[in-house]
């Protein structure tokens, strides 16, 4: 079930140090949300603080409000355990458990927070999500192969079947693709046409075009100078992002004129 | 300021690098040939001195490198030179830490062959004066305790390390290992007298009891245990905590389900580490734990005899005449370093089966 994510005035810190001000975005349910800007402005950051996996840091904490579908998933009584329930994510690192198998890195989700599930259904799922992830043809001989024995790009799709697996309300990806070939890149960008019919994906992304493709809304974050923190520039519909942006400093970025 | 010579003639082009030229190399057979030398020359060397088998090698691997290395140094070049001459430097550091290991396992396994027999695994010291006698009661006495120090050192060692990594953070942390760095410090006596005075309040001055000892011995083995699991769980990578979290896993069964597995290699190690470190106490097992010479098994009751304690009595105080006593001693030597390589035997199986595998 996809779910709308409301952000205001949130400052994001690690620390004293103020790494994302004032950003103010509404995340609307059923699309695909893309957030591109130059290098160390703040996207991982700001995705990060989404789900809550921001505060694991020690030192890092946020100021602000972040509501999902009208609940605060930062209020006094919201266990971030809760909110990370509902809000997968995949790193930009591929990060698959070594100690386990190819199913279990799958079936992860499940097994770890103990939740009881027959073995087919536990099976059909496995094969669902890999299927979700375009990665099943390459492993259905070999789940119970150890996870690392994959390549690196086998890895992040490895990593994507397994967010999907728990079937989260919203999804954040962190550069999803930067490690995949161009086939896997299609495959996942496909894949994230399919997923928001069900979900609300947020991702980050390097690529223009990739971002031109998938998404539905684009957000431009930027950076004065270094320690200075990232902002939110511009908002607005991908097609407008990339035809005829409000502000100057996006339409440098897109084409290319930056900095 | 300026200068007014004329000017300079572009430099003319270097020629191209040179780095793929092949350089003369000595042949292979040049090492065996210097120190062959070297040899010759030790024992002419050594016809002018005394010569034992001490001068002898001594004189040889200093003649030999400094042979090889001039040789080198002239064919070769610098560099090469430089290298093997910090390669024997290298080798010949390894070859003298060898030296005391060999000789000290030499030593015990031939003295301690003569009674590694039945009789020493299956019988007790009573009523022995003189041949026969054995360690049953030591072996099994030191296999107990060690077990019940164990049973309380590898919990609380293991947990206050996952709570060093995992949670703690600021003062607390901080003072935590402090305590540990000092804990780590401390003389066995030490803490063979602190498990002392801790039971002699409960029980009376005078008190020897087997769990005395495995008390004694936690002392020592928890920080070990604590220093090499901490550095273990500091391995796990982040990522894979966060991976988990970002399934919505809580931190307790992140813990438990996936950064203790993945480490699960390295923790066997450290325990068994850990455990080798204890095993050879003697002194603070002297002062809790005692000696006797009939078999008791109860650590909650009375003396026990340990195969530390029991080798050093054979030894001080082995009776007329002295070679059987000496004899026994050196088995229950042989035994404890039987008992300490089966422990690293045991962890390198135990991080061979339980390491991540990668399975390609
Ligand atoms: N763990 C951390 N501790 C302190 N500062 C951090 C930490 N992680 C990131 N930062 C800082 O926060 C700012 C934003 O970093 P962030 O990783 O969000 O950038 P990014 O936009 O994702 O960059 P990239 O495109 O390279 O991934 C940077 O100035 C960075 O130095
Ligand atoms: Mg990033």
């Amino acid at each position: 079930m996809a779910k709308r994510i409301d952000v205001s005035d949130l400052n994001i810190y690690y620390g004293d140090f103020l790494a994302v001000a004032d950003v103010n975005v509404s995340i609307e349910p059923r699309s695909v949300t893309a957030l591109i800007g130059p290098s160390g402005c703040g996207k991982s950051t700001f995705l990060r603080s989404l789900n809550r996996m921001h505060e694991v840091l020690p030192g890092a904490h946020v100021e602000g409000k972040v509501a999902m579908d009208g609940q605060d998933l930062y209020g006094p009584d919201v266990d971030p355990v809760d909110v990370r329930r509902q809000i997968g994510m995949v790193f930009q690192r591929p990060n698959p458990f070594p100690t386990m198998s190819i199913y279990d890195n799958v079936a992860a989700g499940i097994r770890l927070n103990a939740r009881k599930m027959k073995r087919t259904e536990l099976d059909d799922l496995v094969e669902r999500s890999l299927l979700g992830a375009n990665l099943w043809k390459e492993v259905k001989d070999r789940l119970n192969r150890p996870a690392s024995g994959l390549s690196g790009g086998q890895q992040q799709r490895l990593c994507i079947a397994r967010a999907i697996a728990v079937e989260p309300d919203v999804l954040l990806m962190d550069e999803p693709a930067s490690a995949l070939d161009p086939i896997s890149t299609l495959a996942i960008e496909d894949l994230m046409t399919e997923l928001k019919e069900r979900f609300t994906i947020v991702i980050v992304t390097h690529n223009m075009q990739q971002a031109a493709r998938v998404s539905e809304q684009t957000g431009f974050f930027n950076i004065a100078g270094p320690g200075q923190p990232g902002r939110l520039i511009e908002f607005n519909p991908t097609e407008k992002i990339f035809s005829n942006p409000d502000e100057k400093a996006t339409e440098d970025y897109i084409s290319g004129r930056f900095g | 300021m300026s200068q007014t010579s004329a000017p300079q003639a572009p430099a003319a082009p270097s020629p191209p690098p040179t780095s793929v030229q092949p350089r003369p190399r000595l042949p292979r057979w040049a090492t065996a040939a210097a120190f062959a030398g070297a040899a010759v020359v030790a024992v002419l060397l050594g016809v002018l001195t005394a010569l034992n088998l001490v001068t002898f090698v001594l004189y040889t691997a200093v003649v030999g490198t400094l042979a090889l290395w001039a040789v080198s140094r002239r064919v070769e070049g610098r560099r090469k030179a430089k290298d093997r001459l910090v390669t024997s430097l290298v080798l010949g550091a390894f070859a003298v830490t060898l030296v005391p290991l060999l000789s000290l396992v030499y030593e015990v396994v031939r003295r301690g062959v003569a009674r590694l027999d039945g009789e020493f695994f299956n019988s007790s010291m009573v009523g022995i004066i003189g041949p026969g006698g054995g360690a049953y009661h030591a072996i099994l006495g030191t296999l107990i305790i060690t077990g019940l120090t164990v049973v309380m050192s590898v919990p609380i060692g293991l947990l206050t390390a996952v709570y060093l990594v995992e949670y703690g953070t600021g003062r607390l942390k901080r003072a935590i290992t402090f305590l540990v760095d000092v804990m780590t410090g401390i003389p066995s006596i030490v803490a063979g007298l602190f498990a002392y005075a801790l039971f002699a309040i409960f029980f009376g001055p005078g008190v020897r009891l087997g769990i005395a000892g495995a008390v004694a011995l936690s002392v020592l083995m928890i920080p070990v245990m604590v220093r090499s699991a901490e550095e273990v769980l500091k391995l796990v990578p982040n990522e894979l905590r966060e991976a988990a979290y970002a399934l919505g896993v809580p931190k307790w069964r992140t813990i438990v389900k996936v950064v203790i597995p993945t480490a699960i290699a390295g923790l066997g190690t450290s325990v068994t580490l850990a455990i080798a470190r204890v095993i050879g106490e003697t002194a603070p097992l002297l002062v809790t734990v005692g000696i006797t010479n009939a078999t008791n098994l109860d650590p909650f009751d009375g003396r026990m005899a340990t195969l530390p304690v029991f080798a050093y009595y054979q030894l001080t105080q082995p009776g007329v005449p002295p070679e059987f006593g000496i004899d026994r001693a050196w088995t229950a030597a042989l035994v404890l370093i039987m008992l300490v390589m089966g422990l690293n035997l045991l962890a390198r199986l135990i991080s061979h089966f339980f390491a991540p595998k990668t399975g390609r």
